[in-house]
Parts: structure tokens; sequence; C-alpha cells
């Protein structure tokens, strides 16, 4: 003990003349962090209502609500989050998985009020003195991946392979990779309101995550007849509003459907309790066309008690989704694999049988009622001069004839107008046959309808792109045909849509060829439908228009399919047919 | 069977100190019988605080127990964020980048400069030297607000996170630091005078509460409660997590074995901090600062156990895991010296001392109840 420890401490005294630490509050606010953790705020119509932040929220201080305005679609639930501050501690893990980022907290400190309740409130709906605060704690960057991740690579064959064969693209995922895959979804669900047949999503990718392959397939099959076609060849909706596509790629929920379809065999030993006619209740039911969406009718009339027949002119079932779809995107034993299954259900095939105007009003008598799904089986016109010269032909009727049996056109030049599946798919075929092909689009390549992976690869394969092109007409040379178009450019289209293609200049641009397939549409044939018939239903270029029960309005008639208006692929094909189901059963109660 | 003098209700005098006393280190509570003014027996009780963390854990997603095991300790959250990110890690294999590693050991730093501060003010505070305790705090706050810019808030920082850190640090952050750094150092002569080189603190705390060597192995104790004794055990320098061991330093260690040894053991740890943080900012290298985790609700930590552990202010503080594979914890524990330094330790320091040196005691030991009871 020194003389000095006496003294020293008084020297704190010292501080009593200088500036005060303190903040003398209330006269003096500092404002939060720029990155202070205080209340919400929501940017309502970025939000898609997907409930992430409601999940993983460890205080259950989110509820999803429904919100004046703010209508449910496909990919937005409609929910808005509505937070408790009696129970929100402020961690903001809400914010770090917000899916879109919409989410986040601002700095402000402090909020007096007098009215309890209006502590609980949904951000960006109930103002709040914050709401135009710019700072706070919101997502930067998404440095740490919480909402959104890549997608598992899926192994493709090189292009330079894969035009030697038929083999198929895509290599399908392995074990470890799929349950990966199936691991990123984050069950909000958004995906079923997109899916037309709406099928158990969230349900069948937790199955795959866990490994329990057997449930999933199970699940595919409560709405989905068809599940390995759709795992390979399905327009994929749902991926389009995945939750996860925000801030990272959406799932590949098309590929983990083809996954776990293939981990199996038999699909007809997994669904051996499941697949089985149910109690015969004595009514009998015609469906006509054994595509995508007869399949589905009949299938789940079958699993209801009803004696299904069904019709088609071909050899075997599928439609044009199995016959013109190439093999080296959809292979032909995985079709048998999907038509075993069928053979448990107790529906009667009746192959190679044309339904012709008689047969059909007979069936009326014969039958409690009949579902058309016949599919659209006439290539559209061209609408070119020249069209009628033999070596422009139809692709659809190219693509409908086996053409992976068929000769080769090595050295052959072969040109595709259209910018669609079928297009695509005959040009890669083409290429496949060992021909040179020049793809012709009259728009610009974002605008054709066929699938982006599709294009990507097509371009891949050597396929000599012409978009924006405009077919003028086609001429007889002597070794072959000449295409002759103008080159486009885009004008805007005054009724509002996609600009439209207008010919730049004059000139007039030539390929020879040795073939041209003109890939522009199908139409439909509905002379098999008896004139008397056709008057009682309501036709519209050539489609049946039916209500939101597949029903024609003529006696016990159902349609379904692409002969329906629709977006003319398989899901919602197989989405018709389960209307139908319910529409029969209805009707006929 | 006879009467325990040490309890003897006709020479002793039975009283309970706390739970609700500001003299107590948190909610716990001594029950003292005392002769005079001479405590004769000490029971250390708790349960004023349970919350049931570990069980809580059990139930709870892995990333939803962050914003929870902050909670476990007030002055320093982040060592709880440490151990159980460290153990997710071992168990998951994920690695953490090189920046994040020192991110890390910043904001552990940062977070004991903080409870130093706080603490050695505190020490003052318990003799009735409430300026000492109040500078204490008032130095605290200005790391808060470094900790306010960085993490968004100033307590619980939920920062630290598997594979990294939550944020990157923000734009000319190192400056702020150095400006605080600079502001309490050169303010720590003042704080020193008023503690340190004071004839009231120097007669309450040497030779008081005293901590013999010998116990440090029969009770197992660490931190600066071991280190006022002699003892050189630091995890920085034991088993060096982060980037400990790319740090230039030295344990501290005074032998004066009293109250007084282990405050100068805390005002050298402050200085050492200072160093630390010095050095970390000078060193730190670009790069990320997280890696990308999987999907958090479904995130499935292969199943396993491990035991993580840091130098806490308070000395060795660890977790143990265990993983069954599934969602969720299946088992958390965690293991914070405060049990032995307020339990068997304090019960056997108090007897014999003056009551009026109860919590010039406890706060030495600073003991902290949901360490105790989680
Ligand atoms: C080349 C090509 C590629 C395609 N690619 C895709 C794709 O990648 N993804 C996708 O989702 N969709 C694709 N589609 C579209 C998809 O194939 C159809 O939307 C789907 O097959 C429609 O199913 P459906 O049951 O309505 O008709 P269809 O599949 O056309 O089936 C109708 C069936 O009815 C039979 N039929 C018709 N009339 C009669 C009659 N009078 N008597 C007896 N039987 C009759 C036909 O033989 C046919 O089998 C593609 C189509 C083509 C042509
Ligand atoms: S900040 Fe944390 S506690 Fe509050 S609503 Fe978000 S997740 Fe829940
Ligand atoms: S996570 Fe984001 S997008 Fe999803 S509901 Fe919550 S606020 Fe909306």
């Amino acid at each position: 003990m020194k003389f000095t420890d006496v003294i020293s401490p008084f020297l704190a005294w010292s501080r009593a003349a200088k500036k005060v630490d303190t903040i003398p509050y209330p006269n003096q606010q500092n404002p939060g962090a720029d990155r202070y953790r205080g209340f919400h705020i929501n940017d309502t119509s970025k939000c898609i209502g997907c409930g992430r932040c409601e999940v993983i929220c460890e205080n259950k201080a989110i509820d999803m609500v429904k919100v004046d305005g703010v209508e449910p679609t496909k990919g937005d639930s409609g929910l808005r989050p509505k937070v408790d501050y009696g129970r929100c501690c402020w961690c903001a893990l809400c914010i770090d998985v917000c899916s879109t980022g919409s989410l986040s907290l601002t700095n402000k400190y402090s909020w007096v009020t007098e009215n309890p309740d209006t502590c609980v409130y949904t951000p960006g709906v109930d103002q709040k003195a914050w709401d135009s605060e710019e700072k706070g704690f919101r997502q930067e960057n998404d440095v740490l991946g919480w909402a959104g991740s890549p997608r598992e690579q899926m192994e493709i064959e090189t292009p330079e392979k894969r035009i030697e064969n038929f083999d198929e693209v895509v290599k399908g995922y392995t074990v470890d990779q799929a349950m990966e895959e199936a691991a990123r979804c984050i069950q909000c669900g958004l995906c079923i309101s997109a899916c037309p047949a709406h099928m158990h999503i969230p349900d069948y990718l937790k199955a795959i995550a866990e490994g329990r392959f057997v449930d999933a397939v199970k699940l595919f099959y409560d709405n989905n007849p068809l599940p390995e076609m759709c795992g390979k060849v399905c327009t994929r909706e749902c991926e389009t509003v995945c939750a996860m596509g925000y801030q990272g790629e959406s799932i590949a929920i098309r590929w983990l459907k083809r996954f776990a379809c293939e981990q199996f065999e038999s699909l007809a030993d997994v669904l051996a309790l499941e697949a089985q006619p149910g109690e015969p209740n004595g009514k009998k039911v015609a469906v006509v066309g054994a595509g995508p969406s007869g399949l589905s009718a009949a299938y789940y009339l079958s699993r209801k008690g009803y004696e299904v027949h069904v019709y088609d002119r071909l050899e075997k079932g599928g439609g044009v989704s199995w016959y013109a779809i190439p093999e080296y995107r959809l292979p032909a034993d995985g079709i048998t694999k999907q038509m075993e299954v069928f053979e448990q259900t107790g529906v009667i095939f009746n192959y190679g049988r044309d339904i012709t105007a008689e047969l059909l009003a007979d069936m009326e008598n014969r039958f409690d009622a009949v579902y058309l799904a016949v599919g659209l089986q006439k290539p559209s016109d061209a609408r070119i001069k020249g069209e009628d010269i033999p070596e422009v032909k139809p692709a659809f009727d190219f693509l409908m004839n086996s053409p992976d049996k068929g000769e080769m056109l090595t050295g052959k030049k072969v040109i595709v107008i259209g910018g669609g599946n079928v297009a695509m798919d005959t040009a890669r075929t083409c290429v496949r046959l060992g021909a040179d092909v020049v793809l012709s689009y009259r728009r610009r390549v974002q605008d054709m309808p066929a699938d982006d992976e599709e294009i990507h690869e097509a371009m891949e394969e050597t396929i000599d792109f012409r978009p924006k092109t405009i077919p003028i007409r086609i001429e007889r040379t002597e070794s072959g045909i000449r295409y002759l178009y103008h080159e486009a450019k885009m004008v805007d289209n005054p009724k509002g849509g996609r600009p439209l293609p207008k010919p730049k200049d004059d000139v007039e641009h030539a390929v020879d060829a040795d073939i041209l397939f003109s890939a522009i549409g199908q139409t439909s044939d509905i002379e098999f439908i008896p004139e008397s018939m056709q008057k009682e239903m309501k036709l519209k270029w050539g489609r049946i228009i039916v209500n939101d029960n597949q029903y024609t309005g003529y006696k016990n008639f159902f349609a379904g399919g692409d002969i329906t208006p629709g977006e003319g692929d398989a899901i919602t094909a197989i989405a018709d047919g389960l209307r139908a189901v319910k529409g029969i059963i209805d009707r006929l109660k | 069977m006879g009467v325990n003098p040490a309890t003897d209700p006709k020479k002793t005098t039975h009283l309970f100190f706390g739970p609700q006393h500001p003299g107590v280190t948190g909610n716990m509570s001594i029950e003292m019988w005392f002769d005079g003014d001479q405590i004769t027996k000490a029971i250390t009780h708790v349960g004023y605080l349970h919350r049931g963390f570990e069980k809580l854990m059990e139930k709870r997603l892995w990333i939803q127990n962050f914003p929870l095991v902050c909670r476990i300790c007030v002055p320093e959250p982040d060592i709880n964020e440490e151990c159980y990110a460290l153990a997710i890690e071992e168990l998951t294999g994920i690695e953490v980048p090189e920046r994040a590693k020192w991110i890390r050991t910043l904001v552990l730093e940062l977070a004991r400069f903080a409870v130093n501060l706080m603490a050695f003010g505190g020490q003052a505070g318990t003799l009735g030297l409430g300026t000492a305790a109040m500078w204490g705090i008032t130095f605290r706050d200005f790391v808060l607000d470094l900790f306010e810019e960085l993490t968004g808030a100033r307590i619980y920082h939920i920062y630290i996170q598997p594979g990294g850190v939550r944020r990157d640090l923000p734009p000319g952050f190192e400056n702020r630091i150095e400006e605080v750094l600079t502001k309490i150092e050169e303010r720590l002569p003042e704080l020193d005078r008023l503690v340190l080189n004071n004839a009231i603190f120097k007669l309450r705390t040497q030779n008081v509460g005293v901590v013999k060597p010998e116990w440090i192995k029969e009770y197992g104790l660490v931190g600066p409660v071991a280190r006022g004794s002699g003892s050189v055990r630091d995890v920085r320098k034991d088993a060096p997590y982060e980037i400990y061991n790319k740090l230039d330093f030295d344990v501290v260690t005074e032998t004066g074995n009293d109250i007084y040894a282990r405050a100068l053991v805390r005002r050298r740890e402050i200085d050492l901090s200072i160093s630390l943080i010095r050095q970390i900012l000078s060193g730190m290298p670009e790069g990320p600062v997280a890696t990308k985790l999987p999907n958090l609700t479904e995130w499935r930590v292969p199943a396993g156990e491990y035991y993580s552990r840091v130098e806490s202010s308070r000395g060795e503080y660890g977790y143990y895991v265990v993983s069954d594979g599934s969602l969720k914890p299946r088992r958390v524990h965690v293991r914070g010296p405060s049990y032995v330094h307020a339990v068997p330790l304090l019960e056997r320091m108090l007897v014999g001392a003056n009551i009026a040196d109860v919590s010039n005691i406890m706060v030495s030991l600073t003991t902290c109840p949901p360490e105790i009871e989680r």
C-alpha cells in the first residue's frame, strides 16, 4: 500500500469536467446501425407467400395469413407473413431464408404504442412508421445461400456423342444426387397449384430425400398414371414457380420423378395393391384414344369400379407422346413398363380399332359414358407456296413412323420449319440420321414454344438455327428443292403480346436442300364424330369446348387432352383425364 | 446426534443472500449461516433461472438453436455460438473459409474484451466503488456499438454460424474498431487509478478470497480463477481453435491467489485482447466468409458426438453435442466453469469469510447461473 493509493482515486473527479458518454434519451436518439435487427418490413409484391419464414421461425412468431388485395395465383399462395412481437426475438432467421428476399428488418430501435394488438401485424400491409426505412438487416447477396441453392448437376451426353445414335441424352441422377436434390425442397407447395394434375410434389420430394422411393412412386400414381414419361418429357410448369428458383435454381422436379421410377424394373410390382380395379359398380365407359389423356381417365375410372374399354387405331397405347417423341428423349422400354401397370387395372384395351362415326354413334347406346381423347392427329398445312412438292413433308407424320428405324439421311440436307417441340424433335432426329439440318422460324429464339432445354441441346447438335426468317416459297431444283425466305425484323404487336415478324427488306435468301419438314402444328380430325353429335357440341377451331369437368354438353360425352383447348402437353392431357373421371362419376350418380 | 455448530440456531444467524440482490452474480442465491459477521456455512442454490435450454435444443432444427444458445451467456454469447458451430462443423465436415476464422476470432476476442471491462469495473462495484463499475459498463458499451454494427444486435449476436459467419465486416469496420480501442486505451489509466491503485480496493481484495494453488487440480478450476493462482492453462494456447495459433501472445498469469490477483489477471486480459484484436485486424485475409449450407429445414447432421471447447472469459467452456443423424440434435450438454466455481469452490471459500465480502468473492469468480442450469 502506498500513499498515492489514497490520493489517486480522487483523480476520477477530472471526468466531471468532460463530455458525458451517456446518450440523453429521448432528447438525443441515435439511429440503429445500418445492419440493425429492428422491426420487420415486407415487399408484399415481391413476396410469394411461400411460408419459408414461418417455418424457420423458432419462436412461432410468424403466421401466414390471407391479406386483402393479394389473390392466390400459380406460384403465389396469396398469404403473407404476420409477425407477433410478443414472440419474436429478432434473430432474423426469417430474413436470411426468405426465398425472394422480400422480407427485411429495419434499423428502427424503439416503438411505443398504447394498443398491444398493433404489435401483431402484417409487414407491408399494416402501415407502420418504419415502412419507408431503407436501412436495417437484409439479405446481402445471399452470402449464406440459405434462400436459394444451385441444382444438382445432371449428367448429359456430349453433343458429339449423342448425335451418333438415339440413346437417351439425359443420364439420370445417382441415388446420392437425387436425395440431395430432393432435400433442397423447402416444402412450400407452391408448385402444386402450377401442376395441371396437382401432383403431391412436396410429399414425393420428401420421400425421395428420405430414400423412400416406393412411397414416391405411389404418390405419383395418386394423380398421374404415366409418371416415368412425365419424368422425362413433362413441360414442368411446377419448376417455373419453384421458390428455390428466385435466388437459386428451381428443384429438378421432373428429373426426380424420372429417377424414382427408374429405381424399379417393374412399376407393376410396386403398385401391386394400388393399381387394382375397384369394386365393380356395373357401369361401362368407353375411352376413345389411348394417349395420355385416355389412359389417365381409364386408370382412375377402373380404380372406381367402372368397366373401361379403351379404343385406339394404333397398335399400342401412349398416343402421340410415345409414338412421336423420339427415343433419345423417351425410350420405348419405359413405355412398356408403364403399360404393364395398366394390365393389373382390368382396363380392356382394343388396339388397331379405328373409331368411325358409325361406331361412335353405337357407343352412345352401349356405354354409360364416353370419353373422347383423340388428340390432334392431322399435321397443319404449311401454307407456303410449293408445299405440294413431294419432298415437302409433314414433320408429324415423319416422327410418328419410327424414323429411328427408318432409312438414314446421310449426306442429305434437311430444312425444318417451326419452333415447337415437333420442330426440335424432327431436326434432332434428322441430325442423328446423318443429315445437315437448317431450322427456320419466323420469330426470335426466345419466342420458340419449345422447351428451353430442347432448344439449347438442339443448338449444340450442329443444327443451323435461322430465327427471324419468313418463308416465301419452295421451288423445285434439278437435284432437290430450294427454300426461299425473307429475313425478319420484329415490330410491336398493336394488339399487345409477342412482337410480330415483318420482312426486313425485299431480299430473298435461299437454301438448297433435299427434304423440307414443316412442323407448324397439328389440327384435329373430328370426322369420326357424327354431324348430328357435332351440332350438339360446342366446337371452336376444330376443338371440343368442355366445362370444368370435361363435359361436352352432349348426352354422357366427355372430352379432354389435345382435342380440347389447352396447353397441348402431356400433363394437361393427364389432368383432363382426372377431371373427366370426376365429371363422369358426378354425372352417373 | 449433536447440533452442528456451523448451523446451530442458538449461535448462528441464518440468511438467504439473493436471488434478488444486485450483489449476486445473476439469479442464484447463497444460503448462509454466520456467527457475528463470520460465515460458518454456505450453500449455493440455483434453479431460479432454469429455462431448459438443453432440452429445448432437442426440439429444434440445428439452425434454430443459434438464437437460443447465445442466451446462455448475456455478456459473452459468442462462445456458445462458437462451441455449437464447431461441433456441427466437426460432425458434418463443413469447412470454414479462412477469412471467417479470422472474423470469428475477432468476435470472440471483442466479446472477451467487453466482458473483462465490465468484470474489472464490476469487481470494484461490489465494494461500493460504483464509478468504476459504471465506467466498465460504459467501455463495454463502446464495444457493443461495434457488435451492433457487425451483427445487427448489441447482446445476442447470432452471428457465428456453421461454415463461417453470417455477414462480412461492414466497410470501414476495422477503422471503427481501432477508434474504440484507442479511446478505451486512453481512458484505462483512469480506471486503473480508481481500481488497482485504490487503497480501499487493495485493502478489501488483497489476501481476501484466497484460492490455494492446490485447489486448481482438486476442483478443476480454470480461467482467471486458476490463473490468479499461478495456473498457465488457457485453451487458446493449449488447444488452439480458429486462428489463435497464428497470434503472438503469452498466457496471462498472476500468483497472488487473492481477489486482487484475479482482478489483475482480468485487467491484463484487457490489454491482451487489445493486442490480439490489433493482430487480427492487421493479418485478416480476404475471401468468402461462409460456406453454403444445405437446405436448413432438411439438414440432417450425420450421427456422431463431439466435445468442442473454447476459452471463455471465465475459463474453459465446452459443448458436448450428440447427433443421431436426424434433423435435430439428440443431446447438447453445455459445460461452463461456473458449476465448479459457484458451487463447491464458493461454498468452501465462504466459510470463515466476512459477510461483507460475499459479493466481493462471488464476483471475483464471475459465476454465471445460466451456465449451471441450462
Ligand atoms: C413430336 C412431339 C413432341 C412432343 N413433345 C412433348 C413433350 O416433350 N412434352 C409434353 O408434355 N408434350 C409433348 N408433346 C405433346 C403431347 O404428346 C400431347 O399433348 C399429348 O400426347 C396429348 O395427349 P392426348 O391423350 O390428348 O392425345 P394423343 O396423345 O394424341 O392421343 C390420342 C390417341 O387417340 C388415337 N385416336 C385418334 N383418333 C382416333 C380414332 N378416330 N379412332 C381410334 N383412335 C383414335 C390416336 O391414335 C392416339 O393414340 C409432343 C407432341 C409431339 C407430336
Ligand atoms: S426475427 Fe426470428 S423470431 Fe422474429 S419472426 Fe423472424 S425468425 Fe421469428
Ligand atoms: S419467405 Fe419471403 S417470400 Fe416466402 S412468405 Fe416469407 S416473406 Fe414471403
